[in-house]
């Protein structure tokens, strides 16, 4: 069984770390989409912080001796599923930034084809 | 300037009994569709600017609407709905309209509705009218999922603006110059009618249902797909329920 202590920390983590998220969704610091996981996080670790048996039984089910451990590994897999998704987040922002400075050099230059005076001598 | 001078020079322009319309139609990849809709909205109303938001289409969707008539932007990349009817509202506020409706490009909405959509803005009775498949007589009658997600969400959001909201997730609304100033600054993301609605009605501005006509999607599909429904209500949940706990200041004019 899960050490009472252990549990008891873990749940005040998860608790402080579920009140964060919902502070930054509120004050529109996170936005919804990318909150999702984290709250996912958040909820699981206070999960089998509060449901001592289902961790015990889970510890048991995938063969670690010592429960705690399990709720180590369990947070250790959501945050490594969150820093993946990032990942891909980071991918898709610096193509999009890419696209988005080869289309503002082309409609600079553009723009400084249609005003400035055309080509060919002004004055004679 | 005085109201009553202000109003004098605005009916000399011949703008009170016209005021400025802007029909906003966000598309992505609806060629089919596209010119069909732009042409329906000229004939019912030939007062409207039309302006279709190409949302990063890989598809003729721009040429076709450009064609037809509308005006285009296109944005850089697939944005969103959300993003991309901002963008509609951001060229109506920056170009003075007074009015603004949003299609959807795909025809699923019948411009037939437009005057019923406009009137009660036009009386200034309301800043926001959402045209509601679901109330009135002509009812749609969409896939039992489908309809149970609708059922919840206008479950929702009618407790959480204390008024009857039948059809949170249309996509077929007009609204005034505060609307369109709200929305240009200020518009939900991914999936955003539903919280749009509460925007409004938490900003103390004024909103109706009206009943109108859904007609059954022609081309393309619908952009919820059965994979991507959990997705959204749990998004939209989550939404909501920090949308409570928000606090939203009076809109200045």
């Amino acid at each position: 069984m899960t050490p009472l202590r252990v549990s008891i920390v873990a749940a005040i983590a998860a608790i402080i770390l579920l009140a964060i998220i919902f502070e930054l969704i509120r004050s529109r610091r996170l936005q919804e989409r990318y909150a999702l996981l984290w709250l996912a996080t958040g909820g699981v670790i206070l999960f089998f912080s509060l449901w001592r048996g289902a961790l015990g039984e889970f510890a048991d089910l995938v063969g670690i001796a010592y429960p705690p451990s399990a709720l180590f590994v369990v947070a250790s897999f959501f945050i490594l599923v969150v820093l993946l998704h990032y990942s891909t987040v980071i991918s898709e922002l610096s193509e999009r930034n890419l696209a988005l400075a080869q289309r503002l050099a082309l409609l600079e230059q553009q723009l400084k084809e249609t005003t400035e005076s055309p080509p060919g001598p002004i004055e004679r | 300037m005085s109201v009553v001078a202000e109003t004098l020079s605005e009916a000399k322009a011949g703008r009170v009994a016209t005021k400025s319309r802007l029909a906003i139609l966000p598309a992505l990849n609806e060629e089919a569709s596209i010119a069909r809709v732009v042409r329906e909205i000229r004939a019912a109303d030939p007062g409207f600017e039309i302006l279709v938001i190409d949302d990063g289409s890989t598809d003729h969707t721009a040429d076709e609407a450009e064609r037809a008539g509308a005006r285009v932007v296109s944005l850089p990349y697939n944005l969103g709905i959300g993003a991309a009817v901002q963008t509609g509202y951001q060229y109506a506020r920056n170009n003075g309209y007074e009015i603004a409706v949003q299609i959807d490009g795909d025809g699923q909405h019948d411009p037939g509705d437009l005057d019923r959509l406009l009137a009660p803005i036009l009386r200034d009775e309301v800043d926001m009218v959402i045209g509601s498949r679901f109330c009135g007589e002509r009812r749609y009658r969409p896939p039992v999922a489908r309809r149970l997600g609708i059922l919840l969400l206008s479950a929702v959001v009618t407790v959480l603006i204390r008024r009857r909201m039948t059809d949170p997730t249309s996509g077929f609304r007009a609204v005034n110059r505060r609307g369109i100033l709200l929305f240009a600054g200020n518009y939900p993301h991914d999936y955003p009618e539903a919280e749009a609605n509460v925007l409004v009605a938490r900003h103390k501005l004024r909103l109706l249902e009206v009943p109108v006509t859904m007609r059954t999607r022609e081309t393309g599909r619908s952009s919820i797909t059965a994979l991507r429904s959990l997705y959204y209500m749990i998004k939209v949940s989550l939404a909501l329920f920090v949308s409570v706990f928000r606090r939203y200041p009076a809109l200045e004019d």
